[in-house]
């Protein structure tokens, strides 16, 4: 048993040239989706966000966003990799927008780069810097560049410095790849507020893979900034949380809607 | 098709540069012409001129083929040097009242050979101009340049004595005076028109009151002879700015691997934080170049967001900046000189470090730009930055983060309420097809967006933000009284992209072209769950039909 035990070890050095810790888990706050995960999304791992539809980018930037504020340790900036054309035709980052998320602006660094190739070579760089707390790396279409080695390289270079690397995929089809876990987003109608107003963020997510562990799984889930977690949305729930809210006729055309105090 | 240039077997057959090319076949019909490429001259002076920076930083062209050096005070500092003291900075490399000495090497622009290897030289500190002037001719013979060289008093003085000097003098006001009125370097007519005049030297010239001169032959001949005889103060203008502070190490053999020139510049680097520290200042570029025996320079420089001296830090980049080379640096026969500057030296105050730690966590920022910066490009690495204006799109910009090395502080929002602000914003806000809304200051019911119809089942506003009336000029401002308003052409930056169309998307993005209409931002969500932002451009008695653009996407 010894012997069989120093074997693996041995095959484990010649192939990895050092041995891999258990990776720190981090709980999203969703107890489904925690248990699907085995406890909670890897730490220092390379995990794909993939926008579910054309039109569906913002859904999968925000859930980006989000995991970068539960993965980010104390004090440790984000970098936001984009390529010019993302900006162009997606809007550009807007600052208030991500305060409005919970990540703050003032540890973000945004890198707005050529092309695919260009934006692959700085996402290697950047996921070697161990003072990085999280990389977002944007990528539009199926670019030529971004193939098994790529993305492996990613994650090695995750693996080896702790950087929680999360690639974002817009306009896109799944292809092979390294990650950990491989997700798909799109936005899903949120609990409305007093007056019909838009709620909090809610994300309809579905994983779609994962290493090691049975994959599949579909959840709706809400985002709630202060706890910085998610929460499960219960079909037809109230709203998890509201602003103060007065109820009072309002002479609008269905007469019956109350008035919300936003702000 | 005239003569450029002639190789020495030529000129010593009788042809001189202006013959037409004609006539000199005519002469000599075994002729060789090749086309002359000025340009490429161009080039190949200025990497000669890039090797020059070995003997002095005050370099200077002098086209077609010369160089002009300015060694004021270089050779006390090659002496400082060999007596083991003082390293370091030229101080200001001023020039003092006494001589300066000019070495003026005209080269003939064919490419050399490949210099060979040199080993085993002497240490090059020159005790005397012509110890420099040695290895300046050394140096160009290992690379196959014939020079034409000579040090005198004045820029003029010294590239007229290079190309025009043809016996030895005595003293350098001597050879000056024997020089011909060429050597004046004036238009051809002026030469003519003083020949005619019986005026064939520089001494002719020299012996005679300038007042006359000055009436018959213009201010501008007495002038150039002023420059030419020292009487009237010249300097070169050198290709590039001295640097403020300078350190260099010259190498008896040379070095042959990159790592070793690494140790030295790290070396390097250490004397100029102490040349920092006296100066209370911190560095924010450092070049480093590294000299190649044959010749070959190669120059790394790496800049920092904020004024540093701490050796390790440019020692990091500059490690950086090598990884990130596309083609690695190349020793060849070795480095024999590296040279460090730091061109860009601000104050900074000595430091403590912050008890809370919150001031560090800003440097470790700080360090992680310069050193991404290093890697992708400066300007591409960018930081939000907030802007004193209620429009949304000029509110939070992106700005290359090494100008800006002050973090912002960013409002926390509102808790309990749901992002009240998108993600993504549009700059310029897109226009979209409303067909159905409330008036006055209803929501849309349904709009099309890139040729999408999203139907509206959520939604919160008008949130109201007006118009910036007091950034527009009075005079621009539209008559309260007119039913309509026109668009203002403006200094506004809001409307300095102009109307874009985008045909490929379907959408018609316009910029809203009145920068004083208000805006009312609805917060609406579609069916299917996608959160928009969308404004009204106007209210109903500001604008005939409003128009509607969506500016941002919630996630």
């Amino acid at each position: 048993m010894d012997a069989h035990h120093a074997l693996r070890e041995r095959i484990a050095r010649i192939e990895r040239q050092r041995p891999v810790d258990a990776p720190a888990l981090v709980a999203l706050g969703a107890g489904d989706v925690d248990r699907a995960l085995g406890g909670g999304l890897a730490r220092a791992r390379l995990h794909e966000i993939f926008a579910a539809e054309r039109d569906e980018t913002a859904g999968a930037a925000g859930f980006a966003a989000m995991l970068a504020c539960l993965m980010l340790p104390a004090g440790a900036p984000v970098l936001w990799l984009r390529q010019e054309e993302a900006e162009r035709q997606g809007g550009r980052l807007h600052a208030p927008g991500l305060a409005e998320i919970g990540l703050d602006p003032a540890r973000l660094v945004l890198a707005v780069l050529p092309d695919a190739v260009t934006l692959l070579r700085a996402a290697a760089d950047v996921v070697r810097c161990a003072e990085v707390g999280a990389v977002v790396i944007e990528l539009w279409r199926q670019p030529q560049a971004l193939d098994l080695t790529a993305s492996r390289r990613l994650a090695v270079a995750a693996e080896a410095s702790g950087v929680t690397a999360l690639m974002l995929r817009a306009q896109a089809e799944p292809g092979p790849s390294a990650a950990q876990t491989r997700w798909s987003v799109r936005a899903a109608p949120s609990i409305a507020l007093e007056a019909q107003a838009p709620g909090n963020t809610m994300l309809d997510v579905e994983l779609l893979r994962q290493r090691g562990r049975p994959s599949g799984g579909r959840w709706r889930l809400e985002w709630d900034r202060e706890a910085a977690r998610f929460g499960q949305a219960a079909a037809g729930g109230t709203a998890a949380s509201g602003a103060v809210a007065a109820a009072a006729e309002r002479g609008s055309a269905d007469g019956a809607a109350a008035f919300r105090l936003a702000g | 098709m005239r003569i450029v240039a002639l190789d020495a077997n030529a000129l010593a057959q009788g042809l001189a540069p202006g013959l037409t090319l004609a006539d000199a076949r005519a002469r000599i019909p075994e002729l060789a012409a090749i086309d002359h490429d000025s340009l490429a001259d161009r080039l190949w002076l200025e990497r000669l001129a890039d090797g020059c920076d070995r003997w002095t930083p005050m370099v200077a062209l002098d086209p077609p083929d010369g160089i002009t050096l300015d060694i004021t005070g270089c050779l006390e500092s090659f002496a400082l040097r060999s007596g083991g003291g003082k390293r370091g900075s030229f101080p200001g490399a001023g020039r003092g009242p006494g001589p300066q000495p000019e070495a003026n090497a005209p080269s003939d622009t064919r490419r050399g050979a490949r210099a060979p290897a040199c080993t085993g030289e002497a240490d090059p500190i020159f005790a005397n101009e012509a110890a420099l002037a040695a290895d300046v001719e050394r140096r160009f013979a290992l690379a196959g340049i014939h020079l034409r060289l000579a040090i005198a008093g004045s820029p003029e003085a010294a590239q007229a004595l290079a190309r025009f000097q043809t016996m030895p003098a005595a003293d350098e006001a001597g050879a000056l005076r024997r020089l011909p009125v060429a050597a004046l370097r004036l238009d051809e007519d002026m030469v003519v028109a003083l020949r005619r005049a019986g005026l064939k030297t520089i001494g002719d010239l020299a012996a005679r009151p300038t007042a006359p001169l000055a009436a018959r032959f213009g201010a501008e001949m007495v002038d150039a002879l002023d420059r030419l005889l020292g009487r009237a103060d010249s300097r070169i203008v050198p290709r590039r700015a001295l640097p403020a502070l300078l350190f260099e190490r010259r190498f008896a053999e040379p070095i042959a691997r990159t790592e070793d020139a690494l140790v030295v510049l790290d070396a390097l680097m250490h004397e100029a934080a102490l040349a920092l520290e006296e100066r209370r200042g911190g560095g924010r570029r450092f070049s480093a170049r590294l000299y190649r025996s044959d010749g070959a320079v190669r120059d790394l420089a790496v800049e920092t967001g904020l004024p540093t001296r701490d050796p390790q830090v440019p020692a990091r980049l500059l490690r950086e900046r090598i990884d990130a080379l596309a083609d690695p640096i190349d020793p060849g026969f070795g480095f024999d000189m590296i040279r460090l500057a730091v061109p860009l030296v601000e104050p900074l105050a000595a430091t403590q470090l912050g008890l809370e730690g919150g001031q560090l966590g800003e440097e470790a920022m700080a360090a992680l730009v310069d050193r991404l910066g290093t890697r992708i490009g400066g300007g591409r690495i960018r930081r939000f930055r907030q802007i004193d204006t209620h429009i949304p799109e000029q509110a939070a910009l992106a700005l290359p983060a090494i100008a800006l090395p002050d973090p912002a502080r960013w409002a926390a929002p509102v808790p309990g309420e749901p992002p009240l602000r998108p993600l993504h914003l549009f700059d310029p806000p897109q226009r979209i097809e409303v067909t159905m809304y409330e008036v006055p200051d209803g929501p849309p019911h349904r709009f099309r967006w890139r040729r999408t119809l999203h139907e509206v089942a959520r939604f919160e506003g008008p949130e109201r933000i007006a118009g910036e009336w007091w950034r527009v000029r009075v005079d621009r401002l539209p008559d309260p009284g007119a039913s309509t308003v026109r668009p203002v052409p403006g200094r506004d930056a809001m409307d300095c992209d102009g109307e874009q169309l985008d045909e490929t998307r379907g959408a018609v993005p316009g910029r809203p072209a009145n920068p004083l209409l208000t805006r009312d931002y609805f917060r609406v969500e579609d069916v299917r769950g996608r959160r928009f932002w969308l404004f009204r451009h106007g209210l109903y008695d500001e604008a005939d039909r409003p128009d509607w653009y969506l500016h941002g996407l919630f996630a």
